[in-house]
């Protein structure tokens, strides 16, 4: 029979490999991605934890992380862009200005 | 028993699909095993009998999110840059995730998981539908946190204009 457990693991792996991402990658696009993916991991737990307890609050919560993921995901790419045009590259390795 | 099978299938491809995202070159392929991803999670939601979750999953992540970065990713033409090494600080990146794994199966492993139970049951779902409970829920207890997102949306619109602009 399926249980919270194994969502809750599931949620744990994506969250992970989402946390792996951001660490290692050098491309601020991808490691946006990987954001996207570690708030994806927290909504799973969300809609889990919801339909296991019988509360629809987790799915209210889940809506609002949508919509902050969205108005990151313009801002961030904006602020991509700007940074291109200053550096010609969006490595993480040259946003280095406030380095000792 | 079919029901743990498929939900085996779809975690392993939403696994796998996580591991491209981390591990592919080129950002366009990242972006695409992302949707994967994606669609693996409104899966999950339909199996949660969360279906209009599953579609805003699908409409707002999938569709409008992931268009978004793949407009940004061929904007600046990143292609150029997929020759260079593109990891760096594999060693300590691998210790952290494995740590935060292994923190979150403890949590896993000590707590109950169980709280006080509410009144949203599989059959009530069937009887009144998911979006009106949804909807119930949004725009009677909810509706202060609704609005203040409408302010954030609006934030985040003069924001990046401002950002993304040539000159001010």
């Amino acid at each position: 029979m399926l249980s919270l457990h194994h969502y809750l693991i599931l949620s744990g792996i994506l969250f992970s490999i989402g946390a792996l991402g951001v660490l290692i990658r050098r491309n601020a696009i991808v490691i946006f991605m990987c954001i996207e993916l570690m708030l994806n991991a927290v909504n799973l737990t969300f809609i889990a934890f919801s339909r296991y307890l019988g509360n629809i609050d987790g799915q209210i919560f889940v809506f609002f992380v949508m919509t902050v993921a969205a108005a990151e995901a313009a801002v961030g790419l904006a602020l991509m862009i700007a940074f291109y045009k200053n550096r010609g590259s969006i490595d993480v390795e040259d946003i280095n200005l406030m380095k000792l | 028993m079919p029901e743990i099978l498929f939900f085996s299938l779809v975690a392993g491809v939403a696994i796998i699909s996580s591991i491209l995202v981390v591990a592919m070159r080129n950002p366009i392929n990242c972006a695409l095993s992302l949707i994967m991803s994606f669609f693996c999670m409104a899966t999950l939601y339909v199996m949660l009998d969360a279906p209009f979750m599953a579609a805003t999953q699908v409409i707002v992540y999938a569709g409008a999110i992931m268009v978004l970065i793949v407009f940004v990713i061929m904007l600046l033409n990143m292609r150029t840059e997929t020759s260079k090494n593109y990891v760096h600080g594999v060693l300590v990146g691998c210790i952290v995730a494995v740590l935060t794994l292994f923190v979150i199966s403890g949590f896993l492993t000590k707590s109950p998981l169980t709280g006080a139970t509410g009144s949203m049951t599989p059959e009530l779902i069937t009887k009144v539908g998911h979006t009106e409970l949804i909807g119930r829920a949004m725009f009677s207890q909810f509706l202060l946190p609704f609005e203040i997102t409408s302010i954030l949306l609006l934030v985040a619109i003069v924001g990046s204009v401002i950002l993304a602009k040539r000159k001010l």
